[in-house]
């Protein structure tokens, strides 16, 4: 019986990622392609010239100032907005696994994905 | 050539990537890198975190497809998770330290491994390593979808898949790409799951991957949106199309001239790495 409900619950929790997945990555893809057409439009007679790294301006690195570029409709911003988007993505799908493991009182893995959540926003905080 | 022409170009390579990649489902990811490099003249870095970017995507969009399925081991992917995230955190960090030169090299080691791993046999053998205890008490063993129904199977050597992991994640981090050969070889070879559960597993495993590194990516500039936008959709919507024309077991034909395409790449990569034109 309880075995049959584990079941149900996986099951669930895969129809559940499966569309957390699919959403933020139409999402991500709407808006970096807005801002993309904006790009295009705006810059499309300058020479692109990616032979040297020189790094980003710190505008584009940091979600906060993303956002305010988004504001002022900043092309760049709208679409590093976007890929920010795209990266949150699997971030949500692992956060969203901590419920379902939860709900099936997994308590081994609430801990591991846990431990994958912590290392993710380790890693997305600053350096 | 003006930035329209530039993009234009990108994004159409990019499509023949993704397509190719999902037609033979190697993932379009690994042949980014080495096409921004050689073709385009891009840095290194640029690509790489441009590469990063489109295999989140891929990896998201088709995981939604397989878990569906049945094929995913969610537990599973879980816990080698651990491995690969920690990994790759260390590799975003190498990329710095590394000379780009040397990342050409390893790169090309990659690629050329990888082209082995496709064309090797995929013959079952018998297994001389018993079932895991580790496996049980973590509830990894599982059940997939075969054609006689669904069939079970149990895991073994988990430690060594784990220590595989944590190095995919770190050539993840450090190249910028999905590193699924290095992935499957954990999963199908190491801890012997299951071939479709392991390449699914492995697909669903990438974008938790790939998102460990790519905040330090984004915090050291590697990504830049004007080039990663073309990539991205261009990967995404080639992998989409070539799940749509073609779903299910991959055409040898193909498969054979990806695996020359990856090969001529891999050597282009270390050419460039060994002789420092980068």
């Amino acid at each position: 019986m309880e075995q049959g409900q584990n079941r149900w619950t996986d099951e669930r929790m895969d129809i559940i990622i499966s569309l957390l997945l699919r959403t933020g990555v139409i999402l991500s893809a709407v808006i970096v392609l807005i801002g993309g057409i904006m790009y295009l439009v705006q810059y499309r007679h300058l020479v692109p010239d990616y032979r040297i790294f020189r790094g980003e301006p710190t505008t584009l690195r940091h979600l906060g100032s993303i956002l305010h570029g988004v504001a002022t409709f900043h092309s760049r911003s709208w679409m590093q907005l976007g890929l920010f988007v795209l990266v949150a993505t699997p971030v949500a799908r692992v956060a969203f696994s901590i419920f379902g493991f939860y709900k099936e009182r997994d308590r081994t893995y609430v801990l591991l994905t846990l431990v994958v959540l912590s290392v993710l926003i380790f890693g997305l905080m600053e350096h | 050539m003006s930035l329209l022409l530039f993009t234009v170009l990108i994004w159409v390579c990019s499509l023949g990537a993704g397509l190719l990649g999902s037609l033979t489902g190697l993932g379009g990811g690994m042949v980014i890198v080495p096409l921004l490099l050689l073709v385009f003249k891009v840095d290194i870095h640029y690509a790489a975190g441009a590469s990063l970017i489109s295999v989140i995507a891929t990896s998201s969009g088709a995981a939604a497809a397989y878990v569906k399925e049945g094929f995913t081991n969610i537990r599973i992917g879980m816990f080698l998770e651990v491995a690969t995230t920690l990994g790759a955190i260390f590799g975003a960090y190498l990329v710095a330290k590394i000379s780009p030169p040397a990342i050409a090299i390893i790169f090309g080691l990659v690629l050329l491994y990888s082209a082995y791993m496709s064309v090797r046999s995929q013959t079952v053998k018998p297994s001389e390593h018993p079932p895991d205890p580790l496996a049980a008490r973590l509830r990894m063993n599982g059940e997939y979808p075969a054609i006689a129904g669904p069939t079970a199977y149990s895991i073994r050597r988990v430690p060594l898949g784990f220590l595989i992991c944590y190095f995919a994640g770190l050539i993840s981090g450090l190249l910028g790409i999905g590193s699924g050969a290095l992935k499957v070889l954990a999963m199908d070879q190491a801890m012997q799951i299951p071939f479709k559960v392991s390449t699914a597993t492995s697909n669903f495993m990438i974008g938790v991957t790939a998102a460990a590194s790519a905040g330090i990516y984004f915090q050291r500039g590697y990504i830049d949106p004007g080039l990663a936008m073309p990539v991205m959709l261009g990967v995404l919507f080639g992998s989409f199309m070539g799940a749509r024309i073609m779903p299910g077991t991959p055409s040898r034909k193909l498969r054979i001239l990806f695996d020359v395409a990856i090969l001529i790449l891999a050597f282009e990569m270390l050419f460039k790495g060994f002789t420092g034109k980068l």
